[in-house]
Order: structure tokens, then sequence, then C-alpha cells
């Protein structure tokens, strides 16, 4: 028996990405978890037409894409803004006072945790550990991890990402 | 000025060599190891690496090696280098002042060997699972090799059986790194006893969850063919063909490395079909996580290796008999499988000599928090609190009074300064009300409150509750609640009892670890640091200072 494999949702090259990451894994239920990433990787969201396409091609119910989609914290389901920045709250940051960071970014930009500046320039996210303790407090911008982080040097680099330009 | 010869590395513009650092054709009079790892890497050592290559180039040295490797440790001083030539090791190299690097390189006369006392931080280490880490390139399989590597997988496969191989694992008395402590012999001994014609599983357990801890990561970003490695043996001690490594994919640079180190292998006959030329075939491939930390619980994990929810399901059966896809399972933690190599090829009589009497070998810790030398550290196991926190850990910054170290992430405690003698092994910290973990540590000075400690760790199983147990799901929000009430000064002695019973409760009767371990941070703050509790509820004072206590609401 042939499966007919569906349609991707758009001719946008990126699908091909996702297409491949999911025909090496066999193109079936387990590999949802990869093809999620691989979209979230090409697109930097997982949006709904993504997740039925996901489903179909590996065979699996749009209630399960959804529920794995939202169980684990590092798929998004929103667009992110043209930059992000994400402050580690796990322990060593906290005790070396990651707090202090995320209200002088609230302050100064006047977004909270997981939002996007109105601007779409910024988003703000926070990590539950992202294994930098030593050089704790620890900031990922733009998937560069900067250490030793003071409230003034995050928002001195935050200032400096460029506005209008692709990433 | 020596001209460059012809054909020499470093002299084209190719941006693979500068990236990777240079070695000479010929004699390398001497070299300097730059750590590429986490922890130097966010403090720009990789331009270190791209600097002292073009400037060695300019100056026209070319007897001089770069070479980026693994994690030297000493993170709170990075970014790191090191020349192996002398073993000194040079702290804050930045790219834009190579000199003191430049100097040191400088004096090293092979003819005139010196040798450099390394601080205690370095001295004072005993490294196993770490023994490549910061000399070896860990994208470099020759490099690996040149050490020994795969030596242990040769040893097992011509000249062992399946079950002499278990043999020696339980002979080195090695227990699960992971945290939970279990021998690994006995594990490998159920999983290999365990029927399986339709095949079995090894898993690399990297989803290294816990806050504050970074040792898998470290042994994963330094040395990643030391864990295929140990999984290779391991499977053929099981009697497995596949596997996966389930690395959380908030390491992006330990999962391209393991990558990379997977693809190095099977083309070197390492992995793959019939390994080293013998009949054994042993496939292995990353599958990523997406942040969530319930996915450390090995039943959980077989759930989302295979696409789903990450919900743990209750054991019996245990994965060993029945795991991923119905099938026998094995699954180890990331240092665990470190161990192994060094275990076979010194056999485990030799690692049993490390340690104490029912930990043996030696512990990877991830030192952080409020300690002068924050990095990775690898002690005998045994080795006391005081020599990790003050020896290694060179005391508090800014000379703060030691207050409490954290063991064990959300699921551990906190042991206060009167147990700084106390020596780190399974049962001495589970006797203190903590755990060993998976070896995150993270020092606390007086700047910290220990009610705020406990809320921020409710906070987290809150938000890392999986919800399919109602004590979990229930438990930990009204604990968090009732913390948050004493944090803010609204609580009553009343809170009090209702926060010691309902920890108990969501102790005896949540389904796995996570909840089980929830309320331990409650129960040894309490434990321990009982007062505070009771400043912040009889006078609305926070001793710390840190609690945001709005005084007039007592009034």
């Amino acid at each position: 028996m042939v499966k007919t494999l569906p349609q991707a949702p758009s001719d946008d090259k990126r699908w091909k990405i996702v297409d491949t990451r999911m025909r090496r894994l066999g193109g079936a239920a387990d590999a949802l978890i990869e093809a999620l990433h691989a979209v979230q990787e090409a697109f930097g969201f997982i949006d709904d037409d993504a997740m039925l396409y996901v489903g179909e091609y590996l065979g699996v119910p749009r209630s399960k894409v959804y529920g794995v989609a939202t169980f684990y914290s590092y798929f998004t389901l929103k667009p992110k803004g043209e930059h992000t920045c994400v402050i580690c709250t796990g322990t060593a940051c906290y005790i070396n006072g990651a707090a202090n960071n995320l209200k002088s970014i609230a302050a100064e930009f006047e977004i909270k945790s997981g939002e996007t500046t109105s601007d779409d320039h910024l988003s703000l996210l926070t990590a539950r550990c992202v294994g930098a303790c030593s050089v704790a407090p620890v900031a990922v911008i733009d998937g560069v991890l900067t250490g030793k982080l003071t409230p003034p040097e995050v928002i001195h680099l935050l200032r400096a990402l460029p506005h209008g330009a692709a990433q | 000025m020596t001209p460059r010869p012809e054909g020499r590395p470093g002299t084209s513009p190719n941006r693979r060599l500068r990236r990777h650092g240079i070695t000479p054709i010929g004699d390398v009079r001497a070299s300097i190891h730059v750590c590429e790892a986490a922890g130097c890497l966010a403090l720009n050592s990789e331009k270190v690496v791209e600097a002292l290559v073009e400037k060695l180039d300019e100056d026209g040295v070319y007897d001089v090696a770069v070479k980026r490797v693994g994690c030297l440790g000493l993170c709170a001083r990075g970014p790191l280098a090191r020349i192996p030539e002398t073993g000194q090791y040079l702290e804050r190299v930045t790219a834009d002042d190579l000199q003191p690097a430049l100097e040191a390189v400088a004096l090293v006369d092979p003819a005139n060997p010196v040798e450099v006392t390394p601080p205690p931080f370095y001295a004072r280490q005993t490294k196993v699972a770490l023994e490549n880490s910061g000399l070896i390139d860990p994208e470099d399989i020759d490099d690996y090799l040149s050490r020994g590597g795969y030596g242990a997988l040769e040893k097992a496969l011509h000249e062992l059986t399946p079950s002499q191989v278990i043999a020696e694992v339980v002979t080195s008395g090695l227990r699960g790194r992971g945290g939970g402590g279990f021998p690994t012999g006995l594990k490998w001994t159920t999983v290999a006893k365990s029927s399986g014609p339709e095949g079995k599983y090894v898993i690399c357990n990297a989803d290294e969850g816990d806050p504050g801890a970074f040792m898998d990561r470290t042994v994963l970003e330094s040395d990643p063919h030391r864990v295929l490695e140990g999984m290779a043996i391991a499977a053929y001690a099981v009697g497995a063909n596949e596997g996966y490594i389930y690395c959380r994919a908030e390491y992006p640079l330990a999962v391209k490395r393991l990558r990379s180190a997977i693809r190095l292998a099977e083309r070197q006959g390492m992995l793959g079909k019939n390994i080293l030329d013998t009949r054994f075939s042993f496939e292995v491939d990353v599958r990523l996580g997406a942040g969530a930390f319930v996915c450390g619980e090995e039943t959980a994990l077989l759930y989302s290796i295979q696409g789903g929810r990450g919900m743990p399901r209750p054991r019996p059966p245990y994965p060993a008999v029945r795991g991923l896809h119905g099938k026998p399972t094995l699954i180890n933690n990331v240092e665990t499988y470190a161990a192994i190599a060094p275990v076979l090829r010194n056999g485990g009589q030799w690692y049993a000599g490390l340690g104490t009497e029912r930990s043996k070998g030696t512990k990877v810790f991830a030192l952080a928090g409020r300690v002068k030398n924050t990095g990775i550290v690898e002690v005998p196991m045994g080795t006391t609190l005081r020599e990790v926190v003050f020896d290694i850990g060179g005391g508090i910054i800014d000379d703060h009074p030691f207050k409490a170290v954290q063991t064990g992430g959300p699921s551990g405690g906190c042991i206060p300064a009167e147990f700084l003698d106390m020596p780190l092994d399974y049962e001495s910290l589970a006797e203190k009300g903590s755990i060993m973990g998976s070896g995150g540590m993270i020092v606390m000075d007086d700047t910290a409150c220990m009610v705020d400690v406990a809320k921020f760790f409710m906070d987290f199983c809150v938000e890392e509750s999986c919800g399919k147990c109602v004590p979990c799901r229930v438990g930990t929000t009204h604990m968090h609640e009732l913390l948050t009430k004493m944090t803010e000064g609204l609580a009553t002695r009343d809170d009090l009892t209702a926060l010691e019973n309902l920890a108990g409760m969501v102790k005896a009767t949540s389904l796995c670890g996570l909840g089980q371990t929830a309320p331990n941070p409650v129960f040894s703050t309490l434990r321990y640091f009982r007062a505070e509790y009771l400043a912040h509820i009889d006078d609305g004072l926070c001793p710390a200072g840190v609690c945001p206590i709005a005084t007039s609401a007592r009034i």
C-alpha cells in the first residue's frame, strides 16, 4: 500500500527541511517531537497549519499533536519578535540576582516574561536552567549565551540589537 | 623572523582551520589549549582561539599549536587556557589581552622542562569521568583515539563475554549517577536477563533538568565519545543493538557535538554495523527533549522518545523489563556511561578502590552559587563538603558567612554549616535530609532567605508537574501558596502546620519521583532553618532581607 503524503501548507522551501526530518525518522508517530522541533527551527514557532500538516504526515491525531506541542515548554505557538532574550531563572541565577535583570528589562522595554514588545522587536522569555550556572546570572540573546550579567549590561546588550534587519 | 614554510595549515584563510585552531606540521614546541565548553564560550573563548591563531601567524610563530578543548573546570575565571607542556593554567584570557598567554608559551623549552604546580582547585581533584576533559578536542575523534579512546570497547568485544563485562561493572560498585544511586551492575544484569527476542534498547538520559546542574552538559561537550563508548559497551553487555541519547534541547552545543561524534564513530567502525569487525552492531541516535523537567523520570522519558507527552506511569514494570516500545531497556545517566570505559580499562577492582565503603568511585559536582570558584569538580566519593566548598571552591564570595549548600535540585535539600565536615556520599546526604542527586551544588551565603529558597523550588515544581496525579498537581500549588503567604508576612502558625501536613501527603502519595521529592526542599529548610520560618510568621521579618514583607499588613 502506498501512503499518500499530505500537501505542505505552502510552497515555502523550509517545509522541505521539515519533510526531510520526518522522512528520515520513518514518518511514524514517534517522530512527532522531532518534527515539531524541525518546524520551530525553520519557522520560529508552530502554528495551526503546521500542527495539522505534521499530524497528517505522521498519522497522529490533531488532538495529540496539540497536546504534545503545548505540554513541552520549549515549543511556542506564537510568533516571536525580531530578537529573543531568554533569562535563565535556574537556582544559581536566582541566587546571583537574575530577578534584578528581569526587573530591569521589564522596566526598560515594558514587557514581562513571555511577552513581545509592541513593535515586535524583542521577545522576553525565561528558562528553567540553561546549564551555565558557573557564570550565573546568564541570558541567551538570539541564541548566544552571555554570562555574569548585571542589569546595566543586559540592557546595554538589548539596546544594541539592530532594528529591522533579519536575525 | 622565520619565513612560514609552504603548505602549513593556518596560512590559508580557511575558516575551519581558524575556528578550530592550528596544529603545525613538524615539531610542536608548545601548545595552548583553550576551553570551548559552555562556561568559557559564554565568556567569548571562541574569539580567543581566533585571535591567538591570528596573532601567532602575524608574529611568525610557527611551532605553537592552538587547540580548542573541553571544560577546564574553573569557569568562574574563564575564559581558561592551559599549556599542557608545563601544566600551567591561564585565567581570564581574552582576545584583547593575549600577552600573558603568549609570554607563558614563549617560555616553554622542551630541552628544559618545567612543571608548574597548579592551584588547589585543580590539584585536589581526581578525574575519572573527566579524564579527557580539557585535554582533547571534543570534535576530533583521532584525539580521543590517541588517548586510548574506544580501547575499552575493543577489550570488551575481543576479550570479554557480555557476562564478564557485567561482572566487571558489578565489581566496580558503580551506582547510578543521575541521582537515584541504583547499583549499575544490578541494572545491567536485570536487562541482560530480560528476554527480548525482538531486541532491547540502551538509552542515555541526558535530560539534565535540575536547575543548577551542568555536569552532564560538561561531559557531553568535552568528551562525547566517552559516553558513546560506554553506551556501546553497555549494549554489548545487555544484548541491545539500538540506542538513544535523550538530550535536552537547551543544550544545543552538546547536541551538535554528540551528533558529530556519532557520525565520526560510525565512520571509524566504532558504532553501527559490525563494530570493530565483530558481529556486534549498535546504532545510536539523538532524541531531543523539549523543556519538560519530568522527562528526566525514566518512564516519562520513554513516552517522550516515542513522541508523546512525557507523563510517568507506575512502576513496575520497570523499563529494564518493559521499556521503549515494550522491550527491555537499559537507562543510565551520562556520567554513569562516562565511567564505564575507565572501569573496563583498569578493572572494577581499581574503581572500587576509590570512594567509600558503599559509594564507590568519583563524583562530578557542579559548583555554583555564592562560591568563589564556580565550575566543575570531580572528587572521590567521601570527600567532605568543606573540602569541596572551601579548599577547592575557595570559599564564599566577598568572604560572607557560609549558610548552606543545596544539593539535588528541586528533589534535594539544604545542608547547613554544622555539617560541613560530612563526607559526600549517597548515604550521608540522605541521612541529612538531602540527596546526592545528579551533582548540582549551589552554595548559599547570608544573603539567601531559606523560606524564599523553598518557595523558589516549589514554584519550579508547580510549573514542571505534569499534571497526571492529583497530589503533585494540586499539592505543589497549595504549598506554593502557603510559602508565598509566608514570604509576604501574611502567614500564621496554622499555615505552617498545614504546610507540613501537605508536604507529608504529597511525598507519600505522588505517582513519580517528581512529586514524591517535591516537598524535600520544604522539609530540609524546616529542619535546619525553622527559626527563619518563625521570624516570617511571628515577627513579620525576613532575616536575610530578601522577602518583600509588607510590615503594615500585620498591624
